[in-house]
């Protein structure tokens, strides 16, 4: 059911004299029939296919009767000039826009919406400056396979190519960090286009498609019609794995002592949580889930043994090192869980199932490559072990368990209290993950904060945690939370947020609070780039240069972050002995009718631990300063 | 690090040619040659790429360029089971008492004098690079004035096409 109404009833009855004018688009036209024949067939049109008969109506109404016919609800976006003619009739649209302060918000927006709802978040800009501020957003969901389709305006097509006033070459700036890009110069080709760019933002590897459309394409006359065409011969992503391969990994899976599952982003990507831990279980292996792959296995589970990585657990890097199989499930061997390549898992033969086949033996030959989606693949992948441990025996893994076990009890993830009397900002971040309770939503920027709330939060579910992996975009809490707040409603929204990284997007919480978006924003205020400033502290002997934000604790406190959230009509608290941690982060729980922000005031001397320090083997894994774990049973 | 001689299959859409280079570019393979031009088939061109890269990368460079969405399909043609030209234009000093022994050695190459004034003659020639290479060499004692050179052009040997069945589903 479209939501739409339809662009007018005087348009509507004169849309077949409008066909009729239109001769030139006979082709899309006759095609229709055979379209609507063929939806018998699963469609790549997303939204429920309605049929609209050819109907005139200028571009941009046929940019907003797209949307509505792709099933969008929400819309994020700022216009412009180079927009302007879209927003006309967006405005008689029963989708939600929401105004944005910066286009960079409405980016990030759409990243979080699409984060928790699993749909294709859409956000809008204008021409030139309009459109490049959506870069960083668009960078984001590249690195972190977000679904995204970003429309921006351009200047009319007869004047691209002139240095027009607030023209830019978007499609040009974002074409690597695009899944595809599209520039409409032509209205007909919007509808098409439209669903192209949905059916390539949500299938295969999920990732930003751009449309760009010019001015006179949104002002000029086209005859819709629903479903349209999609024409995309160069576009076939592997769904369904391979027979022999599934076969060939539950062979080794049966073969291995010391096999780990290396669960990765993918597997929240295609919501196959439940089928991974059926495979957990079958296969009885230690799971680990990167940063980006955190709730998508339940960290309560006795199996998790934790998050690997530059700051991963020790249990977690090291079931990695030592494995003999590593059964990589929608994970890439990112450079920060790998650490330097070629002493990563040195014994590990390597299962790599991905819907990318261009991951697989891209940083790490894969012995057994599987190229399909997890969805299909893991619980292919249970049969295939079951049967497997049927004919050959159930592997013991006695030896392992106690190995990485004895790991976990002796180093868990802790921290030391800091000694100038200042508030330990872990502390912080757990107490808010356990009052909250796993039905939130945990919303990180980038640094140290974003480090301890992949470690301190508990995560039992996916699609409650949301964070940039792979671009480490500072600003991405604020706006990314109140995406997942439009997109969840009745979810409590935390954005876990630090002080540098809040004062690069907070200008979102007037959209927040006008639009009635109470996400709740914990500033973990160490009065600096912290990480930064860790850096400083280890590896260049204290020199803190530039890091110091003056913001905290003996500071002029500029910004009052309790000021600043008040001026933005948001309920705000300050935060600064332990022993009140417990009842602020309570308030903020308890209110639901705007957007809460805690200036919650911490020690910047507090370090994120463990870590591997950058350039070494993560058998330099510290678990405190210069603090390496004792390798006893280390063979 | 080994030459690859790759024929890709490439929607003749709107900036098609940029896509494939900033991926090379971006990604750090190297180019050697390209050549990008119409097919038998409307609205799909063909684009020979030749990539000096090592079998992992190679198999990386294949991979990255399917991803590419106006990519429709790739085939790396091997100097044995394929035909591969390069083409150049060459403009050197030739005159009247050198033009026949420029003339001559164009013969022995079954190269053609295209434009011929008083003071310079422009070669044509066709071939695999190093008989390109070997022209070359005898025409520099003569002064060579300007070079111009196609990427190379490949097509598999024999009655087989590329685009038959890449495109069937299309």
């Amino acid at each position: 059911m479209s939501k739409g109404s339809p662009i007018s009833p005087s348009l509507m009855a004169t849309k077949s004299a409008g066909a009729a004018k239109a001769p030139e688009r006979a082709d899309r036209t006759a095609d229709h029939a055979a379209v609507v024949a063929d939806l018998a067939a699963v469609s790549p049109v997303l939204g429920p296919n309605n049929v609209v008969p050819p109907t005139v109506m200028t571009g941009s109404q046929a940019i907003v009767r797209s949307l509505e016919e792709l099933g969008v609800d929400d819309i994020f976006g700022l216009p412009g000039g180079a927009i302007l003619p879209t927003y006309d009739p967006l405005m008689a649209s029963t989708m939600n826009h929401v105004l944005v302060r910066h286009e960079q918000g409405a980016g990030h927006a759409a990243q979080g919406y699409a984060m928790v709802t699993g749909r294709v978040g859409v956000c809008i800009a204008t021409s030139g400056p309009g459109a490049t501020n959506l870069v960083t957003a668009i960078m984001d969901a590249h690195m972190d396979s977000v679904p995204l389709v970003a429309i921006t305006g351009q200047v009319a097509s007869g004047v691209i190519g002139t240095d027009a006033f607030q023209e830019a070459d978007i499609v040009g700036i974002t074409m690597p960090i695009t899944k595809h890009s599209f520039l409409v110069t032509d209205p007909n080709d919007i509808p098409h286009v439209m669903a192209e760019a949905f059916h390539l933002a949500s299938t295969g590897r999920p990732g930003p498609v751009l449309v760009d459309v010019a001015k006179d394409a949104q002002v000029g006359q086209m005859t819709f019609s629903w479903p349209p065409r999609i024409d995309l011969p160069g576009y076939r992503p592997v769904t369904r794995g391979h027979n022999k391969q599934v076969r060939e990994a539950a062979k080794l899976i049966a073969a291995a002592s010391k096999p780990v599952l290396y669960v990765g982003g993918g597997v929240v990507k295609a919501h196959a949580s439940a089928e991974l831990l059926a495979l957990a279980e079958a296969t009885g292996a230690p799971v680990v889930t990167t940063l980006m792959a955190k709730g998508a296995f339940p960290d309560s589970h006795p199996q998790h043994v934790g998050m690997p990585g530059m700051h991963g657990s020790v249990s977690a890097v090291t079931a990695l090192q030592q494995s003999d199989l590593l059964i990589t499930l929608g994970a890439r061997f990112d450079d920060r869980v790998t650490g330097v390549l070629r002493t990563f898992a040195p014994h590990a033969k390597v299962i790599h199932a991905d819907i990318d086949p261009a991951e697989i033996s891209k940083n790490r030959t894969a012995d057994v490559p599987i190229v399909g989606s997890v969805k299909e693949i893991i619980p292919e992948l249970t049969e295939a072990v079951r049967s497997q441990f049927e004919a050959s025996g159930t592997p013991d893994l006695t030896t392992w368990w106690s190995f990485l076990n004895n790991l976990k009890e002796t180093y868990p993830l802790g921290w030391t209290e800091p000694d100038d009397g200042l508030i330990a900002p872990q502390k912080v971040i757990e107490r808010i993950g356990q009052l909250t309770g796993p039905e939130g939503v945990f919303v990180a920027g980038v640094g140290q904060h974003q480090m301890w709330a992949a470690q301190f939060i508990k995560y039992e579910r996916p699609h409650a945690w949301l964070n940039s992996g792979g671009a480490g975009t500072m600003g991405y809490a604020v706006p990314a939370a109140m995406g997942a707040k439009v997109g969840e409603p009745d979810r409590v929204v935390w954005a876990i947020d630090g002080d540098g990284c809040f004062q690069m997007t907070n200008q979102e919480l007037a959209t927040c609070a006008i639009n009635k978006i109470p996400i709740k924003v914990a500033v973990i205020n160490n009065s600096s780039l912290g990480m930064v400033r860790q850096w400083q502290t280890l590896f260049y002997e204290g020199r803190y240069s530039n890091t110091d934000l003056n913001t905290g604790h003996d500071t002029v406190r500029i910004p009052d972050f309790v000021k600043l959230g008040e001026a933005y009509g948001c309920a705000s608290f300050r935060c600064e002995r332990d022993e009140d941690i417990d009842a602020t982060i309570q308030k903020a729980l308890e209110i639901n009718d705007r957007p809460v922000v805690i200036d919650f005031v911490v020690s910047p001397n507090s370090m994120v631990w463990p870590m591997v320090p950058s350039g070494v083997s993560n058998d330099q894994i510290q678990v405190a300063r210069n603090m390496t774990p004792e390798w006893e049973e280390e063979d | 690090m080994s030459r690859h001689t790759l024929s890709v299959l490439v929607e003749d859409k709107p900036g098609v040619l940029t896509r494939v280079a900033s991926l090379f570019a971006r990604r750090a393979f190297n180019i050697n040659s390209l050549a990008v031009g119409p097919t038998e088939v409307p609205g799909v061109s063909r684009m020979t790429v030749v990539v000096d890269a090592d079998g992992d990368l190679i198999e990386q460079v294949t991979k990255q360029l399917n991803k590419l969405v106006n990519v429709i399909k790739i085939v790396e043609l091997t100097p044995e089971t394929s035909v591969q030209r390069d083409h150049i234009l060459v403009k050197v000093r030739a005159d009247a008492a050198t033009r026949l022994q420029v003339t001559q050695a164009a013969d022995l190459f079954r190269a053609s004098v295209v434009d011929v004034s008083t003071d310079s003659v422009v070669i044509e020639a066709t071939g695999h690079p190093e008989k390109l290479t070997a022209l070359l060499s005898v025409l520099e004692p003569f002064g060579i004035r300007e070079i111009v050179q196609s990427g190379t052009l490949a097509v598999g040997r024999g009655s087989r096409s590329m685009s038959d069945r890449a495109l069937r589903s299309a």
